[in-house]
């Protein structure tokens, strides 16, 4: 994939199975879901490229965040709620019957809108929580660990001399790339982000959005928003979600500029949603 | 007309601030009045004998409630052990896990148990240990208040930790920590200061309740480390002097009161101090 510019993928249409093949982080296919009897998933089948950035774009309630939560199984902590379909994870079907949520969860890491730092722990046992409660000791490997990942997180610079600071001393902007560092810190292979800049001023948008870019790197990113301009701006193709059912899903550049389905253009454009 | 309008809008403000205030007093006066009886009533009683001496017949001079004094710290401190495990985990039951329909269940027994009078847990509690093993005792009393501060424990573990935002919970959850962690070190961490206040206010309850204790603690003039031997503590021995014919007894009973109180303020501010030293 590396001869491959990102906007160079064919169109992708409906049927995930004509595209190229992978390397895909997700391969989903046929997607139910539903709350209680209500479904708010439907037939969802689509391919997530690996180390790219996916940006899910559509009005409120078309079911975005609900199908990011499909992705680590986090919606299972909402009652009442049942899935059907296959979602594959680097090839292994997530949700066979063995599959244990917990380990599923440390390799989809979650970033969501509101900055969630735990109020009780510093800078520094924010960042390591995850480490520390999945049993590591080691304390050279937990401090290599806590530089490495303020650093991916572009907090390091201004946290260093505070890290025993309470993770809530923080500005908005600052907790939410603590809240980045402390998903990225457990290693995930993926990262979701809920609407991520939602809360933040244009500053803070601006260095989260460029972190978000850099983080491709070494992370599949699927990111959530409402903010078009930010999909447009971070992603490397885009889906567009309506009434729970996905209606286009293509590279950003084509997205935006040439949308196939009628619904899209509306969107894109400010006629609804 | 306008103006007026606005005047009687304003006025509706301050009114409904007045009624507010008003009714706040209600809440001070009783405490101050209490305060202030037992300290002109009971102050000139209480000296180092009060606190150090047994309790002597009438007519002697001297002597003490010291039984009464420790006998409720360990009645207080075994009800703790007792009843803050499982109060906090039933809590942590109720808010984490369980079906909705066990967890009504739950939540409805506490409240129940919370409604149930005193006086039943002590009879009830009587027939079921002090009766069968033909003594009044330590064990049977800590039960009895245990009873009583469990419910109380559980309701205010569950209502701090629904205080803690959603997200924290996710937010733990999606970085793959097992759910018993995040209820450990993220949930209840969060939630500890409502929940040490819960048991907190739980304490300063049973360490005032008397029913329960008529019948299993039943009282004691002498010192005792058993857990199978009856004890003495200070509801009891206020209860026990208020009702004697004896003026000495009396004040003596005032005295004892206002070290109750004492004991419970003692037991908020060390604990207030404690949390405020955390944070």
């Amino acid at each position: 994939m590396t001869n491959k510019s990102p906007f160079s993928y064919p169109s992708h249409p409906s049927n995930p199975d004509s595209n190229p093949t992978g390397p895909f982080a997700f391969e989903i296919r046929d997607l139910n879901v539903w709350f209680g009897t209500k479904q708010s998933l439907f037939n969802i089948s689509m391919n997530i490229f690996y180390q790219q950035i996916l940006a899910i774009i559509g009005p409120s309630g078309c079911g975005k965040s609900t199908f990011l939560r499909c992705l680590n199984r986090m919606h299972e902590l909402s009652p009442g709620v049942r899935v059907e379909g296959s979602v594959k994870l680097m090839g292994k079907e997530i949700y066979a019957a063995d599959v244990d949520p917990t380990l599923i969860r440390r390799r989809v890491g979650m970033v969501f809108q509101k900055s969630t730092p735990f109020p009780t722990m510093s800078i520094e046992e924010n960042v390591l929580i995850g480490l520390k409660l999945a049993g590591i000791r080691n304390r050279s490997f937990l401090e290599e660990r806590l530089e490495q990942s303020l650093r991916m997180a572009a907090l390091w610079d201004e946290v260093k001399d505070r890290l025993e600071a309470p993770g809530t001393s923080l500005s908005g902007g600052q907790q939410q790339r603590l809240c980045i560092a402390r998903a990225i810190a457990v290693q995930p292979e993926v990262l979701l982000m809920d609407e991520p800049c939602s809360a933040l001023d244009p500053i803070a948008t601006a260095q989260i959005e460029e972190l978000i870019v850099s983080l491709k790197k070494n992370y599949t990113i699927v990111l959530v928003t409402h903010n078009l301009q930010e999909a447009g701006k971070t992603s490397d193709y885009t889906a567009f979600f309506l009434g729970g059912k996905l209606i286009e899903m293509d590279s950003t550049k084509k997205l935006f500029t040439n949308p196939r389905h009628k619904f899209t253009e509306d969107y894109i454009t400010g006629r609804f949603g | 007309m306008r103006v007026a309008f606005y005047r009687f809008r304003k006025l509706e403000n301050i009114l409904v601030q007045l009624l507010c205030a008003f009714a706040s007093f209600f809440v001070i006066l009783p405490f101050v009045l209490i305060l202030v009886y037992l300290i002109v009533a009971g102050a000139s009683s209480i000296n180092f004998d009060f606190i150090t001496q047994l309790p002597k017949p009438i007519g002697e001079k001297g002597g003490g409630m010291a039984n009464s004094i420790v006998g409720t710290l360990i009645l207080m401190g075994l009800t703790f052990l007792i009843g803050t495990p499982i109060g906090i985990l039933s809590g942590v039951f109720v808010y984490e896990y369980g079906n909705e329909k066990l967890r009504k269940i739950v939540r409805f027994s506490a409240d129940l148990l919370n409604g149930t009078p005193s006086i039943v847990i002590g009879i009830l509690v009587y027939g079921w240990i002090v009766s069968p093993m033909h003594g009044f005792s330590v064990m049977a009393a800590s039960i009895a208040l245990s009873l009583i501060f469990i419910p109380l424990v559980l309701r205010t573990t569950e209502e701090s930790l629904l205080l803690v935002p959603k997200e924290l919970r996710d937010a733990a959850l999606a970085l793959g920590i097992r759910k018993w962690k995040v209820v450990c070190y993220v949930l209840i961490e969060t939630a500890k200061q409502g929940i040490l206040s819960g048991i907190l206010v739980a304490l300063a309850r049973i360490a005032g309740e008397t029913a329960p204790l008529l019948f299993t603690a039943f009282g004691n003039q002498y010192w005792t480390y058993r857990l199978d031997e009856p004890i003495s503590a200070l509801p009891l021995q206020i209860f026990e002097y208020a009702i004697s014919p004896y003026e000495q007894w009396h004040r003596d009973a005032w005295a004892g009161a206002l070290v109750l109180l004492l004991l419970i303020f003692l037991l908020h501010l060390s604990v207030r101090i404690l949390l405020k030293k955390k944070s």
